[in-house]
């Protein structure tokens, strides 16, 4: 999570400026930050802060709409929403992190090797890439999950593996205009091999734009694995995630029990939202032709 | 004959590209078919199956022959349309999605039609009014389309106008119980009714389309509006543009007949990863609104480990989605006339 912090990305003198010019001019990314903030509190601490255990059940008290005991309201066998949908951050956050990392790692590795060496890995990876992405994308993801199994790690691989042409792609395009520029020749000479010039030199370079995509796929990531778990894969029953809940929630939907399902519904919608915004803000820092 | 006619060429090469793509799904598919957890023998055998009905389901089914020939078979069964048994159904997979599927395109085509419909005008004013109030909307559309999960838009609408409101009838299937199903001619309810001339029944089936529409379109509509608005902002700032101006024309001849009819064109690449959204996202509001397409199909399936029809599902949709990806590089080709050339 830290890579995304802003600190973390411009590197020459001279950026820390064009970071507060950004964030002075175009107050939305601050509030992004601040949601953003608020989101990773709430994974880290949410758990021990909430009022009630999620899983507790009170028959006595189910489907209670919500009041000032129950802010989010109980849902059909008495669980405090709120509590749970405060404590699923963590796991969806985790879900979607997880898969993003797993993908810009791997798709930095094949991205590098196509677009440095290029050849028959280049020609080989294109060609995978192009599989990948002539399924529609979550229904890759089901078949994924039903042929690996059903379970939360796999729903990370499935995740990992839709979003990974996106990362080599962008990498490969990256390494691939810089692998004659005249810096790298000059690594070269001075002695450094291949690998030390593409960790070194090359690939830093493509760091930046990754960012923003990270940040805009960590929206979608989430999207993605609520969606999977909506319709059942992954996450089982008790606990506590966004999809899930609105999927059990949408069994009271037509007898007018809505908090059940919009409240999670809500939150999922603010943490994508939170990536989306923050992605169109870093994309404003790290993109040079915005700069004055 | 070829060689005269360079669209025609660029077509075919079109087309030939398309090829080594459903080979790679084909690869894809049979290697998640294979990668059951566990034995698919002893899956496909059943449970009350022993030692020997296990090895017997394996020997049917070419288990016990090497990956290569499992895979010349499993080519051999899709080539005849074999997309092998749904275990809940009881009948063909491939039967099953033929039956299911004219719903599931009732549903998908009048969606993306409407999103098409809305997003393109929408994003063509924001480009023209930048910083206007529709500029505004949409970019609050676009960033609320995209942040919006398809699951909980529906179960909203169908709160605030089922539950609410009372204008919308129960989110349950394609018709009302109150009606009967028409006659089966194409699978399509609005054009089966029409035909019978059935208008009760039309209505009915409308009335349910609407509100399940309308969420996949407020899911499509926000890429195509932001592909819209970048496109027409580029060709407005372009310098040909300029000189047209120079030249006199009306302000309407500029911006239908020069911008927009560049900036349609990445529209219509846009609209590839816009089906691919659809396709998945439609999955989803089929399960919401239990509609008896073929995602909600996939989904029982999945719901039962029913792995060949899950399979079968991922497989035709990926075949579906190749196919409608090569009709909008075609139609690019309509649109745009110099890529025939360029592809000589």
């Amino acid at each position: 999570m830290s890579d995304t912090t802003p600190s973390d990305l411009p590197r020459q003198p001279g950026n820390l400026e064009h970071v507060i010019y950004v964030l002075r001019t175009n107050p939305v990314t601050l509030i992004a930050f601040g949601m953003f903030t608020f989101l990773i509190l709430s994974a880290l601490f949410g758990p021990a802060l909430v009022p009630y255990d999620p899983l507790a059940t009170n028959a006595g008290n189910a489907l209670q709409p919500p009041s000032w005991a129950h802010w989010f309201g109980t849902d059909q066998i008495g669980r405090d929403v709120f509590s749970r949908v405060i404590v699923a951050t963590r796991l969806d956050l985790t879900i979607s992190v997880a898969a993003v990392a797993i993908s810009f790692v791997v798709g930095s590795i094949l991205g590098c090797i196509a677009g440095y060496w290029g050849g028959w890995a280049d020609i080989i990876l294109n060609r995978f890439l192009d599989t990948i992405m002539a399924f529609p994308l979550f229904v890759l993801a089901m078949g994924i999950v039903a042929a690996l199994g059903n379970s939360v790690e796999n729903i990370i691989y499935a995740t990992a593996i839709i979003n990974m042409p996106f990362y080599a792609r962008l990498v490969r395009a990256e390494v691939n205009i810089r692998r004659d520029a005249g810096f790298v020749r000059a690594a070269k000479l001075a002695g450094s091999s291949d690998l030390r010039v593409l960790a070194t030199q090359i690939y830093p370079n493509a760091l930046p734009p990754m960012m923003v995509q990270v940040s805009l796929n960590l929206g979608w990531a989430i999207l993605n694995a609520a969606g999977l778990s909506f319709i059942g894969l992954g996450v089982s029953p008790p606990t506590a995630e966004w999809g899930i809940m609105v999927a059990e929630g949408a069994n009271f939907i037509v007898s007018g029990e809505w908090w059940l399902a919009v409240f999670p519904g809500l939150w999922l919608m603010f943490a994508v939202f939170t990536f989306n915004l923050l992605g169109d803000g870093l994309r404003d820092i790290v993109d040079p032709r915005k700069r004055t | 004959m070829l060689a005269s006619s360079p669209r025609l060429r660029a077509i075919l090469l079109r087309v030939a590209q398309a090829i080594p793509v459903v080979i790679g799904v084909v690869v894809i598919s049979f290697l998640l078919t294979r990668a059951l957890p566990g034995d698919p023998a002893v899956y496909f055998a059943g449970v009350a199956a022993d030692e020997a009905s296990i090895e017997e389901t394996r020997v049917a089914m070419g288990l016990d022959k090497p990956l290569p020939v499992q895979f010349l078979h499993y080519v051999g069964d899709l080539l005849q349309g074999d997309l092998g048994q749904s275990l809940s159904s009881g009948r063909p997979v491939a039967v099953d999605l033929a039956n299911r599927l004219p719903a599931s395109l009732e549903l998908t085509l009048p969606a993306l039609f409407l999103a098409v419909v809305i997003a393109v005008p929408l994003g063509v004013l924001a480009a023209t009014r930048p910083g206007t109030w529709v500029d505004h909307l949409c970019r609050v559309v676009v960033t609320a389309g995209v942040s919006l999960p398809t699951f909980f838009t529906g179960i909203l609408l169908i709160y605030i106008f089922y539950y609410l409101m009372g204008i919308a009838p129960s989110p349950l299937g394609r018709l009302d119980f109150i009606y009967l199903s028409p006659d089966h001619v194409t699978g399509f309810y609005l054009i089966d009714a029409a035909l019978m001339g059935d208008w009760e029944t039309w209505r009915g089936a409308a009335k349910q389309l609407v509100l399940p529409a309308t969420t996949l379109a407020l899911f499509t509509l926000a890429p195509i509006a932001r592909m819209t608005r970048a496109a027409m902002l580029t060709a407005l700032s372009s310098d040909f543009i300029r000189t047209a101006r120079a030249a006199g024309l009306s302000n309407r001849t500029v911006l239908y007949r020069y911008a927009f009819r560049n900036a349609l064109l990445p529209v219509v690449t846009t609209l590839g990863m816009v089906f691919s959204f659809a396709l998945g996202a439609n999955v989803l509001v089929e399960k919401v609104f239990a509609w008896p397409g073929i995602g909600s199909y996939a989904v029982e399936a999945l719901v039962v480990s029913d792995y060949a029809a899950v399979q079968g599902f991922v497989l035709a949709m990926a075949l579906l989605f190749v196919a409608l990806n090569l009709v909008i590089d075609l139609l690019y080709t309509a649109i745009d006339p110099r890529i025939g050339f360029e592809a000589q």
